[in-house]
């Protein structure tokens, strides 16, 4: 096989056994990889209703066909597993150079199955793999984890790992790879830690093919083309990080603050990519093959709240910032430090102690509960103190560890909980874009922007301009993005290289490079066949319609201030279009004419 | 005038693009391990830095390379090699200063650049010109004007 190594590597933490199994040529030009290949997987060999942190779910690492290849920003891989924090389907995405180093140890995945007594952690080099004691790494950070294998191993082994949440079973907890990088949602790294796998470390060696090298040479050098030269591919993600998108989302009206209660943020500048740049930025980082380098590596001097690493990503940024009605950059950073340190969410954990603090608000927690501390709106200090307890298993951050479905609803008020399939709704407000909000609710893996970024056309403009506040033709418009995200993320490509391409130059590239024809149609058929799995996942562990619903809060609360004031999300509306349009029945269950349709068995 | 590649730490953002053209333009196929070039990350710093061979005007690989596998060329001023020649001694390995002449055990063979004979993969498909492929002159100049710059900050306000 080109592209595909035709291998995959299967560890049973039960006993121990370490096997490799041929990839299925048909099943690697269907599901592609990564997330794709990693759904099927699950759909194959795991019960959908089986207890996420139980030996009976399955973590599926799956670089794509592209990982390992210079495909621009193509270096991605997935983890695959039911996420501990919804309870649905999980693909958690990350770059760095782990998935494409574990690619070059000769294998297009790892399925880990079963838990472990003890702690282990797994290295692999090449064909030589085994399972090592990790008792003595058991509670360190991520940074000394990552030393204490390679000391142990190899000083050029790439880490994927989980820190202290992942073993306390944080339910956003990450799993982190060099050092910085983050499989970061839906709790894939507290699926890691009820397995007691601390690591998984790896040296790869070998290499990867392709059907033509000359054709894949050449879509390639005309697909990095097209990204540098655009806007935001080529020039702005570089210059400011995602954080670029501060400004231009607290312009439109659409910046989320105080727990969603509103859409505007004076002050956000303060937290934006261009403020960022003049002051924390140190330099831009890649991930691996990335021509992009939208990673921020930053230092923050302040002794508050010193420290050095990645981020602030925008929703990192905007979520312990806006979200929590913060301006303090430094205290933002500072929490996306203490997050990537100990492998937890960003998004999820801020947006937890956002409704930590509209909840303490109304007086339902109490300072008893917090051991003195006043969660209010604004108050930075204790932001990072929240983020600090919750990555460490102590007082209040255990109750935070819930994440801010369960938080809510223990209060009585599951409403408050800005989430969707109990997972929490990142940085754009669905009352003042309509498309995204769409997106969220419907999202397989709960609410998330990068399952189909509608934010680029109706916000930014890209690749084409479409009306914000429209509802007529969105339904379309989000599955269209869906479809060819799913196809996407099934190839170890970098989403953010649709500033600049899209399906005809990854149907290109994929073609050229496995030697198997996609063409465009066929690639967005992948897409769309995946997105129909995850789904059918979902209903099988016992999600249904209800669960494709924003909070009322975005439905029935209008906008205050801002550009769009006075806005509510029309999702009710959208919604049986959109199940209409998927060729999916009014409950949103997908009719058997469209299963047989996509090759999937009903 | 010669051309060398200059290498630009400041701008390398770590995406190994370059060991994947070059192992892709050398060996077929895309393996950092058969690269011409590697990129050492400094993972908490967040800094990079590629290396390749250096063509040395006086290399220590050439003194103690016995088969004369490894050569000036002297309209170009490379060290160049010829692998017909090398009976995989890895004596260069040893000498190299920089550990830029590499032994691969899978493909047994040494592994050195070659400037890809006049077209370097590498500085090609930089995307951030931290590997560049330019006349020798401009190279130490444009490093010179950017340092001057930084005395000019210094002294002239």
């Amino acid at each position: 096989m080109h592209g595909w190594i035709g291998k995959i590597l299967r560890v049973d933490l039960s006993t121990g056994k370490i096997t490799t199994e041929a990839l299925d040529p048909v099943m690697a030009r269907d599901y592609i990889g990564a997330r794709g290949l990693g759904t099927k997987f699950m759909t194959d060999e795991v019960d959908p209703k089986v207890d996420p942190l139980s030996p009976q779910n399955k973590l599926i690492f799956v670089p794509g066909p592209l990982t390992g290849t210079y495909a621009p920003s193509g270096g991605r891989y997935n983890v695959v597993t039911k996420g501990a924090l919804t309870g649905a389907i999980a693909a958690a995405n990350s770059g760095g150079t782990w998935g494409a180093e574990f690619k070059f140890a000769g294998y297009d995945a790892l399925i880990v199955e079963g838990a472990s007594a003890k702690p282990v952690y797994l290295w692999i080099k090449d064909a030589a793999v085994e399972l090592r004691d990790a008792e003595a790494i058991w509670g360190k950070n991520i940074l000394d984890t990552s030393d204490a294998i390679r000391a142990e191993t190899d000083d050029d082994a790439k880490i994927a790992c989980i820190g202290k949440a992942g073993e306390n079973l944080v339910l956003f907890a990450a799993i982190m790879n060099d050092l910085h990088r983050a499989a970061g949602r839906s709790g894939v790294g507290a699926v890691m830690g009820s397995k007691k796998l601390k690591a998984v470390a790896v040296v790869g060696t070998n290499g990867v093919t392709t059907a033509n090298n000359a054709a894949f040479e050449k879509i390639v050098l005309q697909a990095r083309d097209k990204i540098q030269k655009h806007p935001v591919g080529g020039t702005g993600l570089r210059l400011y990080g995602t954080d670029v998108l501060t400004n231009i989302l607290n312009q439109i009206g659409g910046y989320p603050v105080k727990n969603f209660q509103d859409g505007y943020f004076p002050t956000a500048d303060k937290l934006g990519g261009e403020t960022l740049a003049k002051t924390l930025l140190k330099r831009p980082k890649a991930c691996f093959s990335c021509i992009i380098s939208c990673g921020r590596v930053t230092k923050v001097t302040n002794k508050k709240y010193a420290g050095e690493g990645e981020g602030p990503e925008y929703e990192s940024s905007w979520g312990f910032g806006g979200d929590c009605l913060i301006d303090n950059l430094d205290a933002v950073t500072k929490a996306n430090y203490i997050c990537n340190e100990n492998g937890m969410d960003t998004i999820t954990m801020a947006a937890t102690i956002a409704c930590a603090m509209e909840l303490y608000e109304m007086g339902l927690i109490t300072k008893e509960e917090t051991g003195g501390i006043a969660i209010e709106w604004g108050s930075a200090e204790v932001m990072v103190e929240l983020t600090r307890l919750t990555a460490m298993g102590e007082g209040f951050g255990k109750k935070l560890a819930m994440g801010s479905y369960r938080l809510a609803a223990s209060y009585g008020h599951p409403e408050l909980s800005m989430s969707v399939k109990k997972q929490e709704i990142p940085a754009y407000d669905s009352r003042a874009v309509q498309g995204i909000g769409l997106n969220f609710a419907t999202a397989n893996c709960g609410a998330a922007h990068v399952r189909g970024y509608t934010i680029a056309p109706e916000v930014l403009g890209t690749p084409m301009k479409v009306d914000k506040d429209a509802v007529d033709g969105k339904p379309a418009l989000v599955i269209l993005f869906q479809n060819l995200t799913a196809a996407l993320d099934s190839t170890g490509g970098c989403l953010f290289t649709t500033f600049g391409i899209g399906a005809p130059e990854y149907a290109g590239m994929l073609s050229a490079l496995t030697g198997v024809e996609y063409t465009e149609a066929a690639f967005m058929n992948c897409g769309e066949r995946i997105w129909n799995m995850e789904r059918q996942f979902n209903l099988a562990a016992g999600l249904t319609a209800k669960d494709d619903a924003l909070p009322p809060r975005l439905t029935e609360e209008p906008l205050k201030t801002g550009a769009s004031k006075g806005s509510v999300s029309r999702v009710p509306e959208m919604l049986p279009v959109y199940y209409d349009l998927r060729g999916w029945d009014a409950n949103g269950v997908p009719t058997p004419a469209k299963l047989a349709a996509l090759g999937l068995a009903q | 005038m010669a051309k060398m590649l200059m290498i630009n730490a400041d701008k390398c953002t770590g995406c190994h693009n370059c060991e994947l053209a070059c192992s892709m333009s050398h060996e077929g196929m895309f393996r950092p391990d058969a690269t011409r070039v590697h990129v050492f990350t400094w993972e908490v710093e967040g800094f990079s830095v590629p290396m390749m061979c250096q063509h040395c005007r006086d290399a220590p690989c050439i003194t103690v390379c016995t088969p004369a596998a490894l050569t000036r060329d002297p309209d170009t001023g490379w060290v160049n090699l010829d692998e017909d020649k090398c009976i995989g001694c890895k004596m260069c390995v040893q000498a190299c200063p920089f550990g830029n002449a590499i032994w691969d055990e899978k493909l047994a063979k040494v592994l050195k650049c070659d400037n890809c004979g006049g077209d370097p993969a590498c500085a090609k498909f930089c995307p951030t010109e931290a590997i560049v492929w330019v006349d020798d002159l401009v190279a130490t100049r444009t490093r010179k004007r950017g340092f001057a710059e930084k005395f000019k900050q210094a002294f002239s306000e």
